[in-house]
């Protein structure tokens, strides 16, 4: 006997409820996004699981019909991973933002990462708070002005990506909003990724925060100020294609192809399963001297967490049986006290 | 193996006692709290009744030599029934002179007071910050004094083996053991047991040097004419009949939940940050990998909150625990639980505050900081164990109010009860009740969408978990609508929802016993106390009744809600006393919940109670109030 298994559409995981965002925030783009590649993945909805912690991104979970828990600031790792250890059956993705994740949140995220739980992580980063209308946030650039730095941002800011590298993340990610297209490949990617998948998404505050990100959102400038990392192909960029990096001892650097001296063989080839030496150089290129990287930055495979720690209860049960509460609790010295 | 007799008979004069207090203290590196476990497994293996109180510094390797290193373990072993290790000490070993100078004042006069005098030399003095040796003090002639030159007899003891003096050093405190087990003629099978066990069977030359130090100790007791006398202590008849163990709060702590999980079909998530003193609980139960228990040591405190949310949502049996630093890190995630309203264990053993405090000393002072430490107005069920043994129970009980209420429950132990052990009855794990857990598969509502906050008569709502078809809902932090959990900011459903969440941890009444009392249902004076001063409260009542005085003990284990009788208990006494490790925590509370003039006894010494000084204080207030009355009445 056999089956038809439902097919699922976007619509099954469209909740009941209002979407408070702004108007034209970049939230909308990713959440379409998501819904349309929820049903490629196939994992049902009751089988799958949003958590969020705190700030715009974080509503997320509300507007998905799926299980979901919006959490509390920067604590949605540590939510999910305690999820996931007890249900490794779910599909566990975490929301969150540049401030959630990078600020309040970072000794979660940084665990999280280096641990490999089987989950996706998706950090919308505006890097704006928006939720608390207009604060910098740890991916703000040095000089922004915004409401709590009227004289411009004197912090360092925080690379997420470097970030992630330096916690050995097994799966590295960037897409942008606005490139529909290339976020729902990415998507797909980090959902087929075994281990912590970290996507960061370049994402518009339109509101407090406008255009921070539209040199890599506009169609007519993004060839040239973003690089799309395909895994074995050599980096080209360019509107033309005219363009490519270059090793140059421990350094990029970029190289004209148009007059044929530089053959594409002896461009930067990206390899995903490449040390993570390779990606922390890549997760350095930044505007206005380079172009920045977008799509898969690393994709390796080792155990998971939950692997881990599952495997130890497992293994202990083999080699001892399954344990006896009586016994344990007569096991050592005892004494009898006569009737 | 041994094939000795592992306890040769006493030659010399026995006599019989009731009940004795010694005290073993040594630098921290001396190894007094094994040879204080050792002795306490030995004693109730006697069959006496045991009580215990483990004293360490923070540090874990104090200069040696120093007063700051100075460790201790206490033990009371007696044939009647013994709920406290004692105030005053019948015996005293000091290993050192800083030992014996911090020590000296818990010996009763005329006590025994056992030294190594070969550590009494300049240099140990010199450490100890003593400027003459306290042994040549004139106060020595109050005590029975009995300089051993351990150091040396234990050296030729171990002479065959042929180890460093440094080696043979670590056997000294085995040597002590023999000597103290001599005095109070304890079996040495079990201790010879532990030795070849942990230092390795037949060959191993540090058993061998061990139990020959034992051994030696025990000889050299015999032998010397300073000790006339061995004591013995008959096995306690006073216990219930069954079979006994000898019991660690920590450790039972951890026992129950495994218990509390097999009574409801779960299995336990623990996550935890380590923090003095609960580690304990986790180093017991990561070894129950067996028992399907999963432990989690999370980044941080907060981690481990947020951990066991997860957990919890997802169906499982979620647990964490903490002191009072880590409990306020854990604050806010304890706030979204409850907003969630999804069943967990919040252990919190106490140690002193405020900040890092006293980590390895005992206090009561988490009451308020449970009772009322989160934003908002965020009630939660409390209770607290009153003594080792109890944890094993409360912590049960906690978990099916947990599941009933569905909500978080804090559960209360501290630093005193986690360390101190005490003979337990061991149950019979086939007469365990069940839990009752139930996980809905079909919707609440079939018109229309799951509804998450739907509740039941208790206000429970139903615990549906991902991976059910039809059941999806998202639950957060935010304010949501009653029923449907939808996000709700309308003033009214605030309202009702604020005050769903307090009927349902009040509605914890119903599910709990009422308060009991022991001694006259009225009278004079109220003993009210809670968590684990049971011992030296519930003793010194009893002495004072002894003495004809009207006096009763409430010991509360729920203090939020507190029982549904204990209102009516307090109005039937003229006076209310109120001993805590506290500031008057609890005190607090009852004067503003049942408007009684309630008088505090407080200390806040890191320490426990003595029977005396509580028992003082309750003579006083008894004995006032007697003298009132009979004034207004003549």
């Amino acid at each position: 006997m056999s089956t038809v298994l439902p097919v699922l559409k976007a619509d099954d995981f469209t909740s009941d409820q209002d979407i408070r965002w702004c108007p034209g925030c970049g939230d909308y783009s990713i959440l379409a996004q998501m819904k349309k590649v929820l049903p490629e993945i196939g994992v049902p909805p009751e089988k799958t699981v949003f958590i969020s912690g705190i700030g715009c991104s974080s509503r997320f979970p509300y507007y998905v019909n799926t299980y979901g828990i919006h959490s509390i600031h920067g604590r949605a790792p540590a939510v999910a991973t305690g999820l996931k250890l007890t249900r490794p059956d779910l599909s566990v993705w975490v929301i969150t933002g540049d401030g959630d994740s990078l600020s309040i949140g970072g000794n979660h995220f940084i665990h999280l990462l280096r641990r490999n739980v089987d989950l996706n992580i998706v950090m919308f980063n505006n890097r704006i708070y928006g939720l608390t209308k207009g604060q910098y946030s740890p991916t703000s650039v040095e000089g922004q002005i915004t409401k709590s730095t009227p004289m411009g941002v004197v912090d360092h800011p925080i690379n997420p990506i470097s970030l992630a590298v330096g916690a050995e993340a097994t799966f590295i990610a960037r897409s942008v909003d606005s490139n529909i297209k290339h976020l729902a490949s990415t998507l797909k990617r980090a959902a087929a990724h075994k281990g912590t998948s970290f996507v960061e998404v370049y994402q518009n505050c339109n509101v407090f925060n406008d255009g921070a990100f539209s040199y890599a959102q506009d169609k007519a400038t993004r060839d040239d100020t973003t690089i799309e990392l395909e895994h074995g192909k050599p980096m080209i960029f360019g509107k033309n294609k005219d363009r490519g990096l270059r090793l140059n001892g421990l350094s990029v650097e970029i190289v004209n192809l148009e007059d044929g001296k530089v053959k594409e063989d002896d461009l930067l080839f990206h390899d995903e399963k490449a040390t993570s030496t390779l990606v922390y150089m890549l997760s350095r290129l930044r505007r206005p001297d380079f172009p920045e990287p977008i799509g898969v930055f690393r994709d390796v495979i080792t155990e998971t967490f939950e692997e881990a720690v599952l495997g130890q209860i497992k293994e202990s049960i083999e080699q001892r049986g399954r344990g006896n509460l009586q016994k344990l609790f007569n096991s050592g010295e005892t004494w009898k006290v006569g009737a | 193996m041994p094939t000795e007799a592992s306890s040769p008979s006493i030659s010399k004069e026995i006599k019989t006692v009731s009940g004795i207090t010694v005290r073993l203290c040594g630098d921290s590196g001396d190894g007094m709290q094994l040879l204080g476990t050792q002795l306490t497994n030995t004693s109730a293996l006697a069959g006496n009744d045991i009580a215990t109180f483990p004293d360490f510094p923070a540090e874990i390797r104090a200069p040696r030599g120093t007063r700051a290193g100075v460790s201790g373990f206490q033990v009371q072993f007696a044939s009647h029934e013994v709920h406290t290790p004692g105030d005053s000490l019948d015996a005293l070993v000091a290993m050192n002179p800083a030992a014996l100078v911090t020590n000296l004042a818990d010996l009763v006069k005329g006590g025994l007071l056992i030294v190594n005098e070969d550590s009494f030399e300049d240099k140990d003095l010199k450490l100890a910050k003593l400027k003459v040796n306290p042994l040549d003090e004139p106060a020595m002639e109050n005590y029975r004094l009995v300089k051993v030159p351990m150091t040396k007899l234990t050296k030729l003891a171990v002479a065959e083996f042929g180890m460093s003096t440094k080696e043979a050093d670590r056997s000294k405190n085995f040597f002590a053991m023999g000597l103290v087990y001599w005095l109070y003629g304890r079996n040495m099978d079990a201790t010879l047991r532990f030795i070849h066990g942990k230092f390795g069977e037949g060959k191993s030359v540090v058993a061998q040097a061990n139990e020959k130090a034992l051994r030696a100790g025990w000889a050299f007791g015999e032998t010397i004419e300073a000790l006339g006398t061995s004591y013995q202590v008959d096995a306690a008849t006073v216990l219930k009949p069954g079979t006994y163990r000898n019991i660690i709060g920590n450790q039972a702590m951890a026992w129950g939940l495994l218990a509390a999980a097999q009574r409801s079909g779960k299995e336990v998530f623990y996550a935890s940050y380590p923090i003095t003193p609960a580690s304990d609980i986790l180093h017991e139960l990561c070894k129950f990998k067996n028992f399907g228990v999963c432990t989690f040591q999370a980044e941080d405190e907060i981690a481990a909150m947020c951990s066991a949310i997860g957990a919890s949502y997802g169906g499982q049996m979620a647990v964490t625990t903490s002191s009072g630093p880590g409990i306020a890190l854990k604050t806010e995630a304890m706030g979204l639980a409850l907003m969630l309203e999804l069943p967990l264990l919040v252990i919190d053993v106490q140690r002193g505050g405020p900040s890092t405090g006293l980590p390895t000393k005992t206090e009561q002072s988490d009451l308020m900081q449970v009772m009322f430490g989160r934003n908002g107005e965020a009630p939660l069920p409390v209770l607290a164990a009153q003594s080792p043994a109890d944890c094993f129970e409360i912590v049960q009980e906690a978990w099916m109010l947990a599941t009933q209420l569905m909500l978080p429950v804090i559960v209360l132990s501290d630093g005193f009860i986690a360390n101190g052990s005490e003979p337990w009855l061991i149950p019979d794990v086939s007469k365990l009740t069940p839990i009752p857990i139930v996980h809905p598969t079909e919707s609440n509502n079939p018109d229309g969408a799951f509804m998450p906050y739907k509740r039941n008569e208790l206000l429970a709502r139903p615990w549906a978990i991902p991976g059910t078809e039809g059941l999806m809902h998202r639950v957060g932090g935010l304010e949501k609508e009653d029923g449907t959990g939808n996000i709700s900011y309308d003033p009214d459903n605030h309202q009702k929802m604020v005050q769903i969440r307090a009927q349902k941890v009040a509605n914890a009444a119903k599910l709990l016993p009422p308060q009991q009392v022991i001694g006259p249902q009225s009278g004079e004076l109220l003993v009210l106390s809670w968590g684990g001063t049971y011992g030296s409260c519930l003793t010194a009542v009893q002495k004072a009744q002894e003495q004809g005085l009207s006096v009763a003990l409430a010991h509360i284990r729920h203090l939020n809600p507190f029982p549904s009788n204990l209102g009516e208990i307090i109005s039937r006494y003229h006076q209310v006393l109120i001993p805590e490790l506290n500031m008057g925590q609890l005190r607090t509370l009852i004067r503003s919940r049942y408007l009684v003039d309630a008088v505090g006894y407080n200390k806040i010494k890191g320490k426990p109670f003595t029977v005396t000084e509580l028992l003082e204080k309750i003579t006083e207030m008894a004995r006032t109030g007697n003298r009132i009355a009979q004034r207004t009445a003549s």
